[in-house]
């Protein structure tokens, strides 16, 4: 089956800094994905790269099997809605339309419409006036009305307030049950995602640390609380995510196929915004260089 | 604040930097050259034959490289304060407006007010600085060919007082300047974008520089009436026009020699106060006739000149005057802005 | 993708017209009256030695509003190729680069070769039209003038199509001007990405050929014909003499060469040696005459005023080829992208 995003050992570098390194990624078709990260971690870097705004310093990528960007048919089986989602401010709302009415031959009228009419933008005001979750809307409102089979949304609600956030998640969502699109969000706020998303990709410091299935991802790890002891006594199968010691009490995150029956261990599920932050812990100190004594984490590869 | 609107405004100062420097070098290495041929010709201390000596400096000047350079000179003069208005003044508020930079602007601890002059009046007195800067350069290098145009020349037109000279020397440059910024900088604010601001803020300019010479300026002082018999055989034109549709009609226009006036108009009146445009007599229409008898007969009928003019002495004051109108513009323009800013609901 | 280009052109199209409008209408306004000058001189029916005549009509116009306009028409058309480079031309991708908008462009199902092909040909062709009808209309406008220049014969009266301050705007060639300085605009525009910039340095750019080519590159894209004259039958700018006897003699026209562009001038002796001192002559009153009896001669290097319409099409052809050169540079860069 084609993989929504095929990428292997993807590369983008700008001068002498890897705004992305060695990313491989298989992300299977009817997902939502959200692509989490914090600021400045590769997330546009690795979106541009889907869309064909940017070209790859090394490694490939295929999108629903075919190069990004390379020819009207591949553009018009994306839809991007770009941060700061961009749009013409000397155009009114329903130049917009027209734009992607004469641009786009898959283009739905009056799927357009009918958006534009639900969200009350009134047709002939320039896009130059519109709010911020207005021009959003709008923009979403383009890539959704061509009717492509993947959706790329790089950080479209960064600066929306709650309630225009919530309306343009409901679109998107509805969008997905009808029509089976594909969806890739980039957020670096993971409460947004929790609700929408099936699959999770976690980008820090231009690396992939984290690619899955949501439900698969929680899972398969357990947040154990118990005495304070030595992590390296756990049964092998078992992987160390993170560990934080005080006096008494040992917290571990495990990453295992298998439930840890031990009965020393308090064990918990561990939510997925939490389990995002543990492993952007995990790689800032990673990325800080070889452990201090005083690090409170290890990796074992037990094998 | 003025850090800050140096800071801006850095690229903008080192390209005009960069400009200024490189007419300075054409400038520095070619005007020695100059004043030496003067001397050497001999116009300083020159007693009789000064305007022949004159005239000969300005034949060996006029289609080599000296006289390619002073065009030039005269062109750079009159398009640099237009270039300022558009590459300085307009993008100036106008980029702030389209960047959404002026919401950081004014919530520092500057009031708006303060935010708009300090703005306005630093780029404004380093415009006008450029541009005095230049006037300076380039009324030195040209001052040996000034000279000797001030002479009577065969073709007046490039005396200080002729419209395409006038705007090039003295102050009136600073003026334009002045202006041309402010006009920039009022068409950024009201208009907020910074293209269609250069756009509007070159085509009134190029108006008002069209307008000013034409209508304006022989004006500002009135002009001196003098009158003179008309002499037939001294006459700079005499010309009949024969159209074929209704008797022929005659064109006189007298002599008049003021060295490096400004000749407004140049009227043959009747003794009765009428222009006379003719008909002419037989003699002068027959090929016939000794060519005398067309002028005895013309000078038969009494007919004087009438001549509006601004004297050459007039420069200085015409200068103040028309640079004084361009500054008391500027003013209001920048007035108008500084109002616009404060009362703009962000 | 036509319309979305037509769409963020409309404002520009609309000045365009306007000023076009306006500019139609001066030239119609003062036209006539040029052409009543033109009839009352009698040069209409005028065979030959239509000198005086032309002369008479030409002096009537200087001097006068007359005069103004046709510098003013002159003006207008060089500088419209540079404002079109300037305003249409660098504006164009930067514009999208500084606000974003190009992921908004290059993300529906265009490619950005057809973005940036449709883009670059419509407007190209806009400017095209425009300069051309710009020049169309200050030439009918001016065509009693030419008509009189024509028939003066070997004077010329100082309007020279072909010579460099008339040449560029007049026929063809404010066409090919305009296109190269559009494209160069949007080729700036497309490597500094900025607007502002972009401007200014398409402007000194253009600015600077537009210098350096009447007086550099075009006198030799054909090479010009030499001649030898008689000292008499020239009609000479500038005869100065300087000390040292050295003298320097500027020719404007050669009587039996009208409308010749005079690139260079030589005194020669009779041997064929190019002279520069005549001491013999410096201070004889007839400085020429004097020249004459010594038996020198005139090498003059000039192009004949029947190679008018040749030099046209090379200056509106090269610069057509090189607008298309800095377009397909310009495409490239922008396919390649990133």
């Amino acid at each position: 089956m084609t993989a929504a995003i095929e990428a292997s050992g993807l590369g983008k570098k700008y001068g002498r800094r890897w705004a992305l390194s060695d990313c491989t990624l298989s992300i299977p078709v009817g997902r939502v994905v959200g692509l989490v990260g914090p600021n400045g971690a590769g997330k546009t870097t690795l979106l541009s790269l889907a869309t064909g705004m940017l070209e790859p310093t090394t490694g490939t990528i295929r999108v629903l099997g075919g190069a990004p960007g390379s020819g009207p048919q591949q553009l018009a089986r994306v839809g991007y809605v770009a941060q700061d989602t961009p749009t013409y401010a000397g155009l009114s709302v329903a130049d917009h339309l027209r734009l992607g009415a004469h641009m786009n031959p898959g283009w739905d009228a009056g799927l357009a419409t009918r958006r534009i009419n639900q969200l009350g933008l009134v047709p002939d005001q320039k896009a130059g006036t519109l709010s911020g979750g207005q021009r959003a809307q709008l923009a979403l409102t383009l890539a959704i009305a061509k009717r492509p089979e993947l959706l790329i949304l790089d950080e479209p609600i960064a600066s929306l307030d709650p309630l225009a956030r919530r309306e343009f998640l409901q679109v998107l969502m509805e969008t997905t049950a009808e029509s089976q699109v594909s969806v890739i969000m980039s957020s670096h706020l993971v409460a947004d995602l929790e609700r929408i998303a099936d699959y999770l990709v976690v980008l820090m410091s231009s690396r992939v640390q984290l690619a899955g299935e949501v439900d698969q991802l929680l899972a398969s790890h357990q947040l154990l609380t118990g005495a304070r002891r030595d992590p390296a006594a756990l049964s092998p199968g078992q992987h160390i995510v993170t560990a934080s010691h005080t006096d008494r009490q040992s917290t571990i995150l495990v990453r295992s196929d298998a439930p840890v029956l031990d009965p020393s261990w308090t064990v918990s599920q561990i939510d997925l915004e939490d389990l995002v932050l543990a492993y952007m812990g995990l790689a800032r100190t990673e990325a800080a260089g070889p452990a201090a004594p005083t690090a409170i984490k290890i990796l074992e590869e037990q094998r | 604040m003025i850090w800050l609107t140096w800071r801006q405004f850095r690229w903008q100062a080192i390209s005009g930097a960069a400009i200024l420097a490189v007419l300075a070098i054409v400038l520095g290495a070619t005007g020695p050259g100059l004043a030496t041929r003067y001397d050497q010709i001999g116009l300083p201390s020159c007693h009789a034959m000064c305007a022949a000596l004159a005239q000969q400096f300005i034949n060996e000047l006029e289609f080599g490289t000296y006289g390619k350079l002073f065009y030039a000179g005269l062109v750079v003069m009159y398009l640099a304060p237009g270039l300022i208005g558009i590459f300085w003044g307009a993008p100036l508020i106008s980029r702030e407006f389209e960047h959404g930079t002026h919401r950081l602007a004014w919530s520092q601890s500057v009031t708006r007010t303060r935010w708009a002059l300090g703005k306005l009046g630093f780029t404004w007195l380093v415009s006008v600085a450029t541009v005095g800067l230049l006037a300076l350069a380039i009324t030195w290098w040209a001052s040996p060919i000034d000279h000797a145009l001030n002479y009577p020349q065969p073709s007046p037109r490039f005396d200080r007082l002729a419209p395409l000279v006038f705007g090039a020397r003295g102050v009136a440059p600073l003026g334009y300047a002045a202006f041309a910024f402010a006009l920039g900088v009022t068409a950024g604010v009201l208009i907020r974008r910074t293209v269609p601001a250069m756009a509007v803020t070159l085509v009134i300019f190029a108006g008002v520089q069209v307008v000013m010479p034409q209508l304006v300026r022989p004006h500002l002082i009135p002009p001196v009436q003098a009158t003179a018999p008309f002499n037939a055989n001294a006459a700079d034109e005499l010309a009949i026009n024969t159209s074929g549709k209704g008797p022929a009609t005659m064109t006189l226009v007298g002599n008049f020699s003021k060295p490096g006036a400004l000749i407004l108009s140049n009227q043959t009146i009747t003794p009765s106060g009428r222009v006379f445009d003719g008909p002419p007599a037989r003699v002068c229409l027959s090929n016939s006739a000794p060519p005398e008898a067309c002028s005895n007969w013309l000078n038969s009928l009494h007919l004087r000149q009438l001549i509006s003019y601004q004297p050459a002495s007039r420069f200085w004051p015409l200068q103040g005057a028309e640079t004084g109108i361009y500054l008391v513009l500027a003013a209001g323009l920048g007035g108008l802005c500084t109002w616009q800013i404060r009362r703009r609901r962000a | 993708m036509i319309w979305l280009a037509w769409r963020q052109f409309r404002a520009q199209a609309i000045v365009a017209s306007a000023a076009l409008v306006a500019v139609a209408m001066a030239l119609l306004g003062t036209g006539p009256h040029l052409v009543s000058l033109f009839d009352s001189s009698g040069l209409a029916t005028c065979q030959s030695g239509c000198g005086t005549d032309a002369g008479n009509f030409i002096n009537q116009v200087k001097g006068s509003t007359t005069e103004l306009i046709f510098y003013g028409g002159v003006f207008l058309v060089y500088a419209v190729p540079a404002l079109i480079g300037l305003f249409w031309g660098a504006p164009l991708v930067a514009r999208e680069f500084e606000a974003g908008t190009f992921r908004l462009a290059w993300s529906q199902s265009v490619t950005r070769a057809r973005w940036i092909a449709v883009k670059l040909g419509l407007i190209c062709l806009a400017g095209m039209a425009t300069a051309g009808l710009l020049s169309l209309m200050t030439a009918w406008w001016a065509s009693p003038l030419y008509q009189a220049a024509q028939k003066a014969g070997q004077n010329s009266l100082s309007i020279n199509r072909l010579a460099p301050p008339l040449f560029g705007a007049t026929g063809v060639a404010p066409i090919g001007y305009a296109a190269f300085g559009f494209v160069l605009g949007v080729t700036i525009g497309v490597l500094i990405r900025r607007t502002l910039p972009a401007m200014a340095v398409t402007l000194a750019i253009f600015a600077v050929i537009q210098i350096f080519w009447p007086t550099v590159v075009r006198p030799h894209l054909i090479p010009p014909v030499r001649s030898v004259q008689a000292l008499s039958t020239a009609n000479f700018d500038g005869i100065t003499t300087l000390s040292g006897g050295q003298f320097v003699l500027s020719v404007t026209s050669v009587s039996g060469l009208p409308g010749g562009w005079f690139i260079s001038s030589q005194p020669i002796t009779a041997a064929g040696h190019a002279i520069t001192t005549s001491p013999a002559c410096v201070s004889k009153n007839n400085f020429i005459a004097c020249l004459a009896d010594h038996g020198v001669k005139l090498a003059v290097r000039y192009q004949p005023a029947s190679r008018y319409w040749a030099f046209q099409w090379l200056d509106t052809g090269i610069f057509l080829v090189l607008g298309a050169g800095l377009g397909a540079l310009c495409y490239w860069r922008v396919r390649r992208l990133s």
